[in-house]
């Protein structure tokens, strides 16, 4: 999105190159419906360069490292990339190594699995399709994550899924999290926690994980705690990638440190940071990379005019909380606004009551999680709600909100 | 915001009482506000980490995480469970008088 913006807005003297591992783009989102047969692997993915502007070059090619005094960029194989300006846009992912025990082949796959990649999703699909029972954990391992409110979602779609199948009564679902309560905002943290309890969904908070014990099947945590479960759904420590902690460009999590105003590297002047990769206080979410587009659009013109930097990010974030039971609310806060509690009027999806339920028309959500997502997306989310919201939307019409949502991102 | 006044020391806290100002904070609070959370003396062993804790976001700004306290100050976070039961990232923030340490958003 940012080098067809970049492209379009015709600099002199300017080529873009976009560099990827591969060429399949993840909607990433979509994941979370992949253990619950919503959706199928291949929705999800589609290829990169078709969605790249024809004067942006595509490089399908592996980053070794970059060397930020030389302004260059080592990729596997003995070539490199020359630059005179460098956006990191690399993301943040699962490393299930850092928890010790995890991986061991005992569980790893077996009972313990990971939605944050496709793979892991898809085999939690198979998992969930055989449970018969037994204590389920949804565990996430240390923040920041992406979509943070991702592992809560899956508890409450897992309480549906398990009702579906009629077999609730025979699991003990509990949801294991770093923080002190169920989200990290105060008043998002309140009214999630209330939904949890709601659905007989035990919390077990403060959990700061030591690691697995694959031998007795539990979750240890530092202080002491041992949770024992027959299925363990985790989200592994989300870490920057390899390379930029390889090239010495990242914080102890490997996130590029930058100002998060302008998205500049705090180190390096002709190095920016977008999305998932940078280190700015604010969710980890599509919807946040969205946003910042347009200033680092505006910021990299004004750095390569060599004039100051115009533009100013406010940390603006929504997401999008599946409650389960065809129920919806999304949060929508930046660096400042805690999400507001109270009665919000938005024309285009209708009365919302702030922090109330409303019922909205099952079973499509994930089309009505990603037209949400686009609407926010879109600036129609005012920052600092946090709000209920009652979609109606005709069951015909997911397919069309979704390949929507898919050219969003 | 509500202030706090304890043994001579006045302070500003925040609703969960942890100091809005890191000006505020000192050896001798900390002394103070261990009592309060049950921890009887601080010994050299608490008070390296509390140290690394005050230079470190003196420089970065932000409360490090127990993450940080191991791979940056070289801490075992196994030990800092021991010496700040319960939650020490949090007792060890709220000792060295910076805000709670929040991983994110
Ligand atoms: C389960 C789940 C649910 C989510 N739900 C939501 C949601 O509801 N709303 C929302 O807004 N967001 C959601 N997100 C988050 C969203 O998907 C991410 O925030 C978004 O994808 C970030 O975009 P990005 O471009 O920064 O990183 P990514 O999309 O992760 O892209 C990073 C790219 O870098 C490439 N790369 C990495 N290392 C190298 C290398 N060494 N060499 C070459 N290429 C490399 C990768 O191949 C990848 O293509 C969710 C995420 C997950 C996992």
């Amino acid at each position: 999105m940012l080098a067809n913006k970049l492209a379009k807005a015709n600099l002199p003297d300017l080529t873009i190159t976009v560099v990827d591992q591969n060429d399949d783009h993840h909607y990433q989102p979509g994941y979370l419906f992949i253990p619950f047969g919503t959706y199928r692997p291949e929705q999800v993915v589609r290829s990169r360069a078709a969605q790249l502007s024809k004067q942006v070059t595509f490089l399908r090619q592996t980053i070794e490292r970059v060397d930020p005094d030389g302004r260059q960029v080592h990729l596997a194989g003995e070539s490199a990339l020359a630059y005179d300006w460098l956006v990191i846009a690399s993301g943040a992912a699962p490393r299930p190594d850092q928890t010790p025990g995890l991986m061991d082949e005992r569980v790893w796959r077996r009972s313990a699995f990971d939605f944050y990649t496709l793979d892991g999703a898809e085999a939690l699909h198979a998992a969930l399709a055989n449970f018969e029972g037994g204590r389920l954990l949804v565990h996430i391992s240390e923040m920041p994550i992406k979509c943070p409110v991702a592992p809560l979602e899956f508890a409450f779609l897992a309480d549906d899924y398990f009702r579906g199948r009629r077999m609730r009564h025979k699991v003990d679902i509990t949801y294991v999290t770093p923080l002190d309560g169920a989200f990290t905002k105060p008043v998002a943290s309140a009214r999630l926690g209330n939904l949890l309890e709601e659905k007989s969904i035990r919390l077990a908070s403060d959990f700061a994980v030591a690691g697995v014990d694959p031998q007795a099947s539990t979750l240890e945590s530092y202080d002491g705690r041992h949770l024992p479960f027959d299925l363990l759904v985790t989200v592994p420590v989300n870490m920057g990638a390899q390379f930029v902690i390889d090239s010495g460009l990242g914080d102890d999590l490997g996130f590029v440190p930058v100002d998060k105003h302008t998205l500049q590297s705090v180190a390096h002047e002709r190095i920016f940071a977008i999305g998932d990769a940078t280190n700015v206080p604010t969710s980890k979410a599509g919807a946040v990379a969205h946003f910042e587009v347009d200033h680092l659009v505006r910021n990299l013109t004004a750095a390569m005019a060599g004039q100051p930097l115009p533009s100013s990010y406010d940390g603006h974030a929504n997401c999008f909380v599946e409650a389960g039971r065809g129920k919806a609310l999304l949060l929508d806060f930046n660096y400042d606004t805690e999400p507001l509690t109270g009665l919000f009027p938005a024309p285009v999806v209708g009365p919302m009551k702030l922090l109330g339920s409303f019922a909205h028309q099952p079973p499509r959500q994930a089309g009505l999680r990603e037209d949400l997502l686009e609407r926010a997306a879109a600036g129609e989310a005012a920052a600092g709600a946090e709000r209920d919201v009652d979609v109606r939307q005709g069951a015909g019409h997911s397919q069309e909100v979704r390949s929507h949502a898919h050219q969003h991102y | 915001m509500p202030i706090n006044t304890i043994d001579g020391h006045t302070f500003t806290v925040n609703d969960e009482g942890f100091l809005t100002d890191r000006a505020g904070g000192s050896e001798d609070l900390a002394a103070i506000l261990a009592d309060l959370i049950g921890i009887d003396d601080l010994t050299e062993q608490h008070w390296a980490p509390l140290r690394f804790m005050r230079t470190d976001s003196a420089t970065t700004g932000v409360t490090p995480t127990l993450r940080r306290m191991q791979t940056v100050g070289g801490f075992d976070i196994k030990e800092l469970f021991l010496l700040f039961p319960g939650k020490p990232a949090k007792k060890l923030a709220y000792l060295a008088g910076l805000p709670k340490p929040v991983g994110c958003v």
